[in-house]
């Protein structure tokens, strides 16, 4: 019964000792090694390429992310991000309800086009009832219809050596120190064909509102919600996305999010 | 497996026996898992910040309420902002550390407080670049130890409890609420249970409800969304055995401390764990 005793009593001392260095955990200590930047950070963010290498590996360039039936559209998708773009040329083309808008095609293409809302709903069409994954964590289910990116660039023909579609947007996001930015994006040839990779113009069978991307954004379904730009202006074909923004491939990479956002 | 006798005089030279208890696949494994765990649970912490809210389903209901667990801010009638977190439907006050956090002049607003995450302040890119690594590193562990301990035997010998571990269960668990542990040369009843959950149920839930939330995954393995009945209520899991896992660890070390630090610790490092010595013969394993 001695020995008991003296057991439970080192236990109790060492349970205090071991519940008084939880405030260690605390984590300031790594915040400096954890900077934009920062050798450590960088060695830590080079896992990114390897999901996207093996998350390419694990899955046919066509493979559908998840589709889902009417009933599973409960509520309206949650806008975020921009809402309300304040660039005057945006403000000046939904004053006309998006009639002098043009999408423009440029970079690396045979032929550049200039398209027309009209000439994009003319288009073949597809309409797919898919789940939005923000970053942030939460999830939404959507009916969105548009046009598949695929058969854009085709029409546009993209030439051999184009390895990246980049998105610029009419949206500026002022975040951090160094001023308002233009939106933009970008995904790899393998999304930008892939089958539900649509430019949509559709929303749960009415028009894009503006609060979710009007006249035109992007859905890349096997990717998080900031891949998806809304707002878009021209879409420019590329081999090498260094000359954009702070060459990280998209404005939430240029802040420190992983450029491919399979995860 | 090298035995040797310890030679110190004093003791009682029949029942004092230094053995090689872990293998260097159990102890390597056994680190990389503590460091990889340390980051992924304090990066975790951030990412959840992000949006604390959890949910059952394929979605957020935003128009809808399918919300099991949301910690956040709101204000009092005089005005004070209190942290309140809600748990199926019942709220809780929790300023100070859930919800409202930080010193008195400097309130922070966020779920988890500042001492909980990596990094310190709120920056999600960081903490998903963070949390991503050592989940490749997490899980890449994993697979080495569940190849190692299939054929080195530790997990059939060690972890899976036995028929013999099952029906002892009553009297172990009396002797650990007594604080009478054994120091034999393999896991009692209880310990075996314990390591078998977190190593053959949570580490691999751990992992799947992960992939389960990238939406890479999902196109690639579309039965990880059926598995777990959506990738919302696959976030819920993911934080459960978060807590079950903190449990875990806080059990683990302070069993770790009440057994004898030195000779556990020693034991994990070196694998060299004394055994026998304190207790009577009958319980002192095998």
């Amino acid at each position: 019964m001695s020995r008991l005793l003296i057991n439970r009593r080192r236990f109790l001392t060492a349970a205090g000792i071991a519940a008084s260095t939880l405030p260690l955990a605390g984590c300031d200590a790594f915040d400096g090694m954890l900077k934009n930047r920062a050798p450590v950070r960088d060695v830590l963010a080079s896992a990114n390429g390897l999901t996207y290498r093996v998350q390419r590996l694990l899955m046919d360039a066509d493979r559908l992310a998840p589709e889902f039936g009417e009933s599973e559209i409960r509520q309206g998708q949650r806008p975020n991000g921009s809402t309300e773009p304040t660039d005057p040329e945006y403000i000046a083309l939904q004053q006309q309800d998006f009639a002098g808008y043009r999408l423009g095609i440029t970079g690396l293409v045979e032929k550049p086009l200039s398209l027309t809302l009209t000439e994009l709903r003319n288009m073949p069409s597809r309409t797919q009832i898919t789940r939005h994954d923000c970053v942030e964590g939460w999830s939404c289910i959507a009916k969105w219809t548009g046009v598949p990116l695929a058969r854009v660039l085709d029409e546009a023909k993209a030439k051999p050596e184009a390895r990246y579609v980049v998105f610029h947007c009419f949206d500026r996001l002022d975040l951090g120190l160094s001023g308002p930015a233009a939106y933009y994006e970008s995904i790899d040839l393998t999304d930008a064909r892939h089958p539900q990779t649509i430019l949509a113009y559709g929303l749960n069978g009415r028009l894009l509102p503006v609060a979710n991307g009007a006249p035109l954004r992007v859905r890349i379904e096997r990717q998080l919600g900031y891949k998806m730009a809304k707002y878009i202006s021209t879409i420019e074909v590329v081999a090498d996305l260094s000359p954009f923004g702070r060459g990280r491939g998209g404005f939430w990479e240029d802040l420190g999010y992983d450029w491919y956002a399979g995860i | 497996m090298a035995t040797a006798i310890n030679d110190t005089p004093e003791m009682d030279v029949s029942r004092t026996l230094t053995i090689r208890r872990h293998g260097l696949a159990t102890r390597l494994t056994h680190w990389l898992w503590a460091l990889a765990l340390f980051f992924l649970l304090l990066s975790g912490l951030q990412i959840f910040n992000a949006h604390p809210t959890l949910y059952l389903g394929q979605q957020s209901g935003f128009a809808f309420d399918n919300s099991v667990l949301s910690i956040g801010a709101a204000r009092t009638e005089d005005g004070e902002v209190r942290g309140v977190t809600t748990l199926l439907g019942h709220r809780f006050d929790t300023t100070g550390t859930l919800g409202v956090s930080g010193p008195a002049d400097r309130r922070a607003y966020r779920a988890f407080p500042a001492w909980l995450t990596l990094p310190s302040y709120l920056d999600l890119a960081t903490g998903r670049v963070v949390h991503f690594f050592f989940a490749w590193l997490f899980a890449t562990v994993f697979l080495v130890w569940l190849v190692a301990s299939l054929i080195n035997g530790h997990l059939r010998r060690d972890i899976l409890p036995s028929g013999a571990d099952i029906r002892s269960l009553p009297q172990s668990f009396i002797n650990h609420l007594r604080f009478r542990f054994d120091h034999g040369r393999s896991y009692n009843g209880l310990q075996k249970l314990s390591y078998a959950a977190v190593l053959l149920i949570f580490f691999p839930l751990m992992i799947l409800t992960g992939l389960t939330m990238s939406p890479g995954m999902d196109a690639a393995w579309p039965w990880l969304v059926d598995l777990f009945a959506g990738r919302q209520t696959a976030r819920t899991i993911h934080f459960v055995i978060m807590i079950l896992l903190v449990i875990f660890f806080v059990v683990h070390i302070f069993m770790v401390i009440a057994a004898g630090p030195i000779n556990e610790l020693r034991s994990m490092i070196t694998g060299r764990y004394r055994i026998g010595g304190e207790l009577p013969r009958k319980e002192a394993g095998q």
